[in-house]
């Protein structure tokens, strides 16, 4: 009870059962698998990955789409699986055995690629809560796999648009190695290209292994990371790019010349914040704080989106059908409402939900891309990403 | 004899139109008093948190605040402006009705997914309905049997008996219903979807909609074309849409649901509010802070009022 004394006297709690249903109640069976990889160690211990980082998101969809489940005789139940890589294949099956109708992958893109193909011909839903290569919205496409989590191409795109809006025009480029930082540096470079900015220098940041953290660390890098970055040809702005978090947080305060660190560090472009607080968001931040005793992730949002958007069409169709879900989720009716100030729905030659970008330091949300100076035909969304046009994606 | 007509025609009008408007500003924390002789602001006062949804009683007397992140409602006394009490609202109040009768009132607590309903007498908490994700909209049938809330997320408007406390229909609208009204003759339910783009209109008795509106403005994108605030006169024959960030109101045509007109307002239309002798209809614009005065007979917007930061909600005194 939320009231103290006089105030539960009287007080009516309708019965969640006793609201009328339909007949024949559906399930709507779900999992969420993550398979488990070995990635490099973060620099902060912030950034050490939490064991349940996108099962929240899953808990929090499953809730939400349970109450609204309820009025309409559909029920909702969702599977948590971490799995080993040897694993995949028979917790697939066993998986689709059980009748589960929805897979929210958050796996690399081999992995996911893994999944669909298994999967290539069964009714099942298949949505990439996590991968954000390009190729995987290229030459890579599956027509079973619908892509919730943004391309890099639609993050980059979005970092640059708002670069450009505040003339930052010329970027010193620093990427790590990983193949992950090398697609993501083509994405980078894609975008400077698009949107009229200039990388003037490009440098490389190997991670040669080692302690990431050691007692009084900082020493040694406040005097590596000015050297690292000096005599760089004139910039605006320092553009960082290493996804796994081993060296980008070291660029800000630290750089030889005075300029801000974006991309990896600094302002970072992402799809969720904490702090973010627009179009309803703090609605969402409150009860999956409350329910989850700590805050969201962009993961937990990318799952959470991955099942709402499920349950958006099961709602809609009165289906509990995989292929039916599908098919109204890439028709032109489908919408979902996912606190991005605009109605999100998926691009038909790929499979890409279109989504704005939140552009974020640590504390705030500094600004959403895309801005509203770049005009499109269609949507402004697709100015993030793959257009119709530029996509080689074929199913 | 003509001068000394329309002197007293000018004295009826202003004496018909001698009202008291009440803004909540969500980011200023404060409520401001216009008067509606002179349009100007008399008085700004300090209030609880994150102010938005506002009410007044059907006396007059009272008015009633969500004080949104104090998660109460505050109470009003209109003649001397003083803070009576507090009502048990639930956590994080958002939009409310108040009973044509005066009492009770039926809160949205967005968080919680539930609608909560408060003795303004007894200042007692008389039921707790669950409702869908982010329940937000509150409307009230002229003859108070039925209220209706609207779910954000679960994208339905909830028809929940004010009998039993207990919800008997459940209408599926588009993303993110954020507003239902009632024509004054309980025939027709207006229900405003700001991310689905549409407003339904919804036959209570059958639970059905009969028609959906859309929205279309030359030079604007679609998505920004975003319903939120409705209001429809007494007789039905014109109903207002706030559009949000298009800065748009539009004008349906009571009979036929269509947009007979789009009004250029302050930036991001939020809630309105009619004057009781419906002339006017005011209009709170939270992104350039603002208040628009609509003239309902001429479709003219008159004026705009400058108020607190990011104005939500508007109530006018009934008289």
């Amino acid at each position: 009870m939320r009231w103290p004394g006089i105030f539960q006297v009287g007080v009516v709690l309708t019965a969640l059962l006793a609201l009328p249903a339909a007949a024949e109640e559906q399930m709507l069976r779900a999992a969420v698998i993550k398979i488990e990889r070995e990635t490099p160690l973060p620099i902060s211990r912030l950034d050490l990955p939490l064991p349940d980082d996108g099962f929240g998101g899953a808990r929090q969809a499953t809730r939400d789409n349970a109450t609204t489940g309820r009025f309409l005789g559909q029920a909702y139940e969702t599977e948590e699986v971490t799995v080993a890589p040897e694993a995949l294949i028979e917790t697939l099956d066993r998986l689709v055995a059980e009748g589960t109708g929805t897979i929210v992958a958050i796996a690399d893109a081999p992995d996911l690629l893994t999944i669909a193909d298994h999967l290539a011909g069964q009714p099942v839903l298949i949505l990439n809560a996590s991968a954000e290569d390009d190729a995987l919205r290229n030459a890579e496409c599956r027509g079973n796999i619908l892509h919730v989590a943004p391309s890099r191409a639609m993050l980059m795109d979005g970092l640059a648009q708002y670069l450009i809006w505040k003339q930052w025009r010329d970027w010193f480029v620093i990427h790590g190695a990983y193949p992950g930082d090398l697609a993501k540096t083509e994405s980078l470079r894609r975008a400077a290209g698009k949107f009229g900015a200039e990388i003037t220098e490009e440098r490389v940041f190997e991670d040669t292994g080692g302690a990431r953290r050691s007692d009084s660390g900082h020493v040694l890098v406040q005097k590596q990371i000015p050297v690292f970055t000096q005599r760089a040809e004139d910039h605006d702005v320092v553009v960082t790019v290493d996804e796994n978090q081993v060296f980008g947080i070291y660029l800000p305060y630290r750089t030889w010349d005075p300029r801000p660190v974006v991309g990896d560090a600094g302002l970072v472009a992402r799809t969720w914040h904490p702090a973010f607080e627009g179009w309803g968001a703090t609605q969402l931040q409150r009860r999956f704080e409350k329910a989850e005793e700590r805050r969201m992730t962009d993961l937990d949002y990318q799952v959470w989106v991955a099942l709402r958007a499920m349950s958006e069409a099961a709602t809609r169709t009165s289906s509990d059908d995989p292929v039916k879900l599908r098919d109204w989720m890439l028709s032109e009716e489908f919408e979902v409402a996912a606190f991005k100030g605009q109605k999100l729905n998926f691009r038909t030659w790929n499979n890409q939900l279109r989504q704005a970008v939140l552009l974020a330091d640590e504390k705030l949300v500094v600004s959403v891309s895309p801005q509203e100076e770049f005009l499109h035909q269609v949507t402004k969304l697709d100015t993030l990403g793959y257009d119709r046009s530029e996509s080689t994606c074929q199913f | 004899m003509r001068i000394l007509t329309s002197l007293a025609a000018l004295l009826i009008a202003s004496q018909a139109s001698a009202y008291t408007v009440y803004v909540t500003n969500e980011k200023g924390n404060s409520l401001t008093i216009i008067d509606s002789t002179t349009w100007e602001v008399t008085q700004t006062l300090a209030i609880g948190q994150r102010p938005r949804g506002i009410t007044i009683s059907p006396s007059g007397h009272e008015l009633y605040v969500c004080a949104s992140d104090d998660d109460t409602v505050q109470v009003f006394d209109t003649a001397t402006m003083e803070l009576k009490h507090t009502l048990p609202s639930g956590p994080d109040p958002e939009l409310f009705v108040l009973h044509p009768s005066g009492n009770p009132l039926y809160i949205a607590n967005e968080d919680d997914n539930i609608v909560t309903v408060v003795d303004v007498v007894n200042k007692q908490v008389l039921a707790e309905v669950p409702v869908g994700v982010e329940p937000e909209g509150m409307g009230v049938s002229p003859d108070g049997k039925v209220v209706v809330n609207t779910s954000e997320t679960t994208n339905m408007a909830h028809f929940i008996d004010t009998e039993t406390f207990e919800i008997n229909t459940n209408v599926l609208v588009d993303s993110r219903p954020r507003f239902a009204e009632f024509t004054k003759d309980g025939s027709k339910l207006y229900v405003s979807a700001e991310i689905g783009g549409t407003v339904s209109v919804i036959d209570p008795a059958a639970g059905e909609i009969t028609k959906k509106i859309g929205f279309e403005v030359a030079g604007i994108v679609p998505e920004a074309l975003q319903p939120v605030g409705v209001r429809a006169t007494e007789d039905g024959s014109k109903v207002f849409v706030a559009l949000g960030p298009s800065n748009r109101v539009a004008v349906i045509d009571g009979t036929t649901d269509e947009v007979i007109e789009y009004l250029l307002v302050g930036q991001r239309v939020w809630q309105m509010a009619f004057t009781p002798d419906e002339k006017y209809i005011l209009t709170t614009n939270g992104n350039s802070n603002d208040i628009s005065v609509i003239d309902v007979e001429n479709l003219e917007v008159i004026k705009s009022i400058q108020v607190g930061e990011q104005p939500w909600g508007v109530v006018v005194s009934p008289n």
